[in-house]
């Protein structure tokens, strides 16, 4: 039916919206390449000025957490809330804290 | 993705998270445990509605070369060219449920997956394109703002940036129809027409009625879907007859009028039968659709293997290189 020998991989598309953000994750293509994967990701994802910047990477090379190992894994900040500000106390009488 | 290990939860406890997910009106996300019922019921309607994006191009795309104007042309390539866009974020939300996107284009291609029973239907005239934007795409907002917080986090982002784009399918269709009924009695005419073809097939988009849509209710209880088929018809319909009467085109339903104690336009009963026809692919133009979209598969065979063969070729090189 076709000739495709095997699927092409699977690419992750990250765009930055404009200068000063992050790159963000949008969604995910196939290509044969890095280079088409970039051009494919350009008409797929950015047809509208949606972005200045644009990332592609193999979806097979990123490594992630495990969801179900969640707890263990984001629990030692649970634990250190004095990371957050609203940890400490401020009068009210003193501004721009 | 590579996934550092994890021992697999015992499914009772996995069940009572997917519940409290659920329950807590939080996303389920691609590599949290799920039922497989609520995996199979995404990835039939996420297909689904990936096909129909795709299947729903050839429609409109019969009209490109004969629109009357560069400007009119160009609205309608970038329009179908959305329509392909819509298509591709669906089936890659589609692919992080498991299934792989060649089995997902064999599955179209095969007719073992259905698409939108609208896309069976002629476009016989040039106000069709008009009509398509204001009812069809029209429909489909409806159908997909409340989709937007479905439970399934990559189908509910690919339907916010589909949704994005459907205000511009539906105004450019609007004031299409609008500027032809500015003009001759014969485009006035040829606008009616039009609207008297695509009105009943448009309600029928949003499916059969409740009473005879099994699976909707489970769905509901997944968060899959958020309202009902028909709640999104009468909505549809309520924010349609404004629209009509701005346009000076008449719905072809007798029975359609304000019902002031609901609150709500009453209206007529679709022809199922002609719903159930259609979906059982005898539509008018079931066959041309996907006679097409076969041929359109193989027609680009030679452009997908040559990309494969010049990839391949590039890497050898580099590996030759680093030598
Ligand atoms: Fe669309
Ligand atoms: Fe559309």
């Amino acid at each position: 039916m076709s000739g495709d020998r095997r699927e092409w991989p699977l690419y992750e598309v990250f765009v930055r919206g404009k200068r000063g953000l992050n790159h963000v994750h949008v969604g995910s293509l196939h290509a044969p390449d890095d280079v088409m994967a970039l051009r494919h990701a350009r008409d797929v994802y950015t047809r509208r000025n949606e972005g200045v910047s644009i990332w592609v990477v193999r979806a097979d090379a990123i490594t992630a957490s495990s969801p179900d190992e969640k707890d263990p894994l984001f629990s030692p900040s649970g634990d250190k809330v004095y990371r957050h500000p609203t940890f400490y106390e401020i009068p009210e009488n003193v501004p721009h804290m | 993705m590579t996934t550092t290990p994890a021992d697999p939860a015992p499914p009772d406890a996995a069940q009572e998270r997917f519940d409290a997910t659920i329950a807590r009106g939080d996303r389920i996300e691609p590599r949290d445990w799920m039922p497989d019922g609520y995996r199979r019921t995404l990835v039939r309607q996420i297909a689904q509605h990936a096909h129909s994006e795709i299947i729903g191009m050839q429609p409109e795309g019969n009209w490109i070369g004969r629109a009357p104007s560069l400007r009119r042309k160009a609205i309608l390539l970038a329009k179908v060219q959305d329509e392909a866009g819509h298509g591709l974020y669906l089936y890659s939300a589609c692919e992080t449920l498991g299934v792989s996107r060649a089995e997902l284009t064999e599955m179209l291609l095969s007719g073992r997956q259905k698409y939108s029973s609208i896309f069976n239907y002629p476009t016989l005239s040039y106000a069709d394109v008009g009509t398509i934007g204001w009812l069809v795409d029209g429909a489909a907002i409806c159908n997909q703002v409340p989709l937007c917080r479905t439970s399934y986090g990559p189908y509910g982002r690919a339907m916010i940036r589909i949704c994005k784009e459907e205000s511009f399918h539906q105004r450019q269709g609007y004031e299409l129809l609008m500027t032809m009924t500015r003009g001759t009695d014969g485009q006035r005419a040829m606008v009616q027409e039009s609207v008297d073809r695509f009105w009943w097939p448009s309600l029928m988009m949003f499916g059969p009625p409740d009473a005879e849509s099994p699976n909707s209710a489970r769905s509901m209880a997944w968060g899959v879907k958020r309202n009902s088929n028909d709640e999104l018809r009468q909505k549809f319909v309520d924010m349609t007859v404004p629209q009509a009467d701005a346009l000076g085109v008449t719905l072809p339903d007798p029975d359609l009028r304000w019902n002031e104690e609901r609150g709500h336009y009453d209206f007529g009963e679709p022809d199922w039968t002609e719903l159930a026809e259609v979906i059982r692919g005898n539509g008018p133009c079931n066959e041309q659709r996907m006679a097409h979209r076969r041929a359109a598969h193989d027609d680009g065979a030679w452009v997908r293997e040559a990309a494969t063969a010049f990839a391949e070729r590039s890497a050898a090189r580099a590996r030759e290189e680093a030598r």
